[in-house]
């Protein structure tokens, strides 16, 4: 089924190219085609469902994001997935898809939060999970995972707890869970153990 | 009683029914025995927190069974669960709504320490913001370990100085808060 899909869909659309891939079918298109296709796969390709929307970010390459959209035929019972690179390094925008799917509005919202991938045409583009006033778009590879400082959202809760947003001490960390084994042996342990608040990171 | 008191010439049928003590020991006595806890559930800690109340485990056994959802109507916060910096705000807004005298139970590593999230969006131990009086290891802990945490709770209330705590001018608001914690 997938791979009739594919030759309709190269056939019609001539901007597509196939991307590597190893599970479903999976398609490059430019950002600025997106639409005409999406509203195509949705209307007589039988991809009803979008599924999930996130984002890549490749680092020092260019272009450096590239948006992903993962659709589901609930008639064919096949996945497709969709990848679109943002023409912009610095301000990454996309089209949004909120229109055509509405599961798209939140999946957006969360990609732009943690990616900052702008999408036009977004209803209600804002931060889903980090507050609003939150100055950093945290899954992006310049950002530590540790965090940033940054002051608390709440002037008067920071005002009166003194606190606010610091690095998280790593100590070897991140923390990661075997996750087979004994429970007693698969508690989470920093992945690099030789260094911790005490003991300074060793230089190499 | 009567058969104890006899040496310092307690005489109950001439004084009536008198029990001589402390202030301190009274209101004290009174209030570990009627902990009113504000279930902070915020992860999987607060399925133990629920399994403490149930049947099994029976929190109840110890007094402290009547768990507000309410912060006007509960002493002590269980804070269960992963504290967020978002989620912080509003787990201090609850706390200054409670009504004094309050403790709080900082549940499990996360609560504690921050836990396993080492990152960018978790508070690293809720006593960054709120005076915690009792932290409990575990990741969840057990409703056993809970019991304990709240057993050495009632021991931490009943050696506070409550009359002393009431005296405006001598007790400091943060002595009241969390016994002599910094907030």
């Amino acid at each position: 089924m997938a791979e009739s899909d594919l030759a309709q869909l190269t056939e019609r659309f001539d901007y597509l190219t196939e991307r590597a891939s190893s599970d479903h079918l999976a398609l490059n298109c430019p950002a600025d085609q997106l639409i005409e296709l999406c509203t195509a796969l949705r209307d007589e390709f039988g991809y009803d469902m979008l599924v999930d929307v996130t984002a890549v970010d490749w680092d020092v390459h260019s272009p450096r994001f590239t948006g992903i959209y993962h659709f589901l035929s609930t008639t064919k019972h096949e996945y497709l997935r969709i990848a679109s690179d943002c023409p912009d390094d610095i301000n990454p925008t996309l089209p949004s898809l909120a229109g055509l799917f509405p599961a798209a509005n939140w999946h957006e919202r969360e990609t732009y939060d943690l990616m900052g991938i702008q999408y036009e045409g977004h209803p209600d583009l804002r931060r889903i999970l980090m507050w609003d006033s939150y100055p950093y778009h945290p899954l992006r590879k310049e950002f530590p995972l540790a965090g940033i400082e940054t002051p608390l959202p709440a002037d008067d809760v920071a005002e009166a707890t003194g606190a606010s947003v610091l690095p998280a001490p790593m100590m070897g960390g991140p923390f990661t869970s075997s996750g087979d084994g004994p429970m007693s042996q698969t508690e989470p342990r920093a992945k690099d153990e030789s260094w911790n608040e005490q003991q300074e990171k060793p230089t190499k | 009683m009567s058969m104890q008191n006899q040496n310092v010439a307690y005489d109950s049928k001439v004084e009536g029914e008198i029990i001589v003590t402390q202030a301190d020991a009274v209101i004290n006595w009174i209030r570990k025995h009627s902990v009113w806890p504000m279930p902070m559930g915020l992860a999987c800690c607060a399925i133990e927190l629920m399994a403490a109340g149930a049947s099994r485990f029976d929190i109840s056994r110890f007094g402290m069974e009547v768990m507000r959802f309410s912060p006007r109507q509960a002493d002590c916060m269980i804070v269960a669960g992963t504290v967020t910096y978002k989620m912080a705000e509003v787990v201090r807004r609850i706390y200054d709504q409670m009504a004094e005298p309050k403790w709080v139970v900082a549940m499990g590593a996360c609560a504690s320490t921050g836990g396993m999230y080492r990152s960018y969006a978790t508070l690293q131990g809720v006593d960054r913001i709120i005076p915690v009086d009792v932290y409990i290891s575990g990741c969840p802990p057990r409703p056993e370990a809970l019991l304990d945490a709240m057993i050495k709770l009632q021991d931490k209330i009943g050696r506070e100085r409550a009359v002393k705590n009431l005296i405006p001018e001598k007790a400091d608001s943060k002595e009241l808060a969390g016994a002599g914690k910094e907030s």
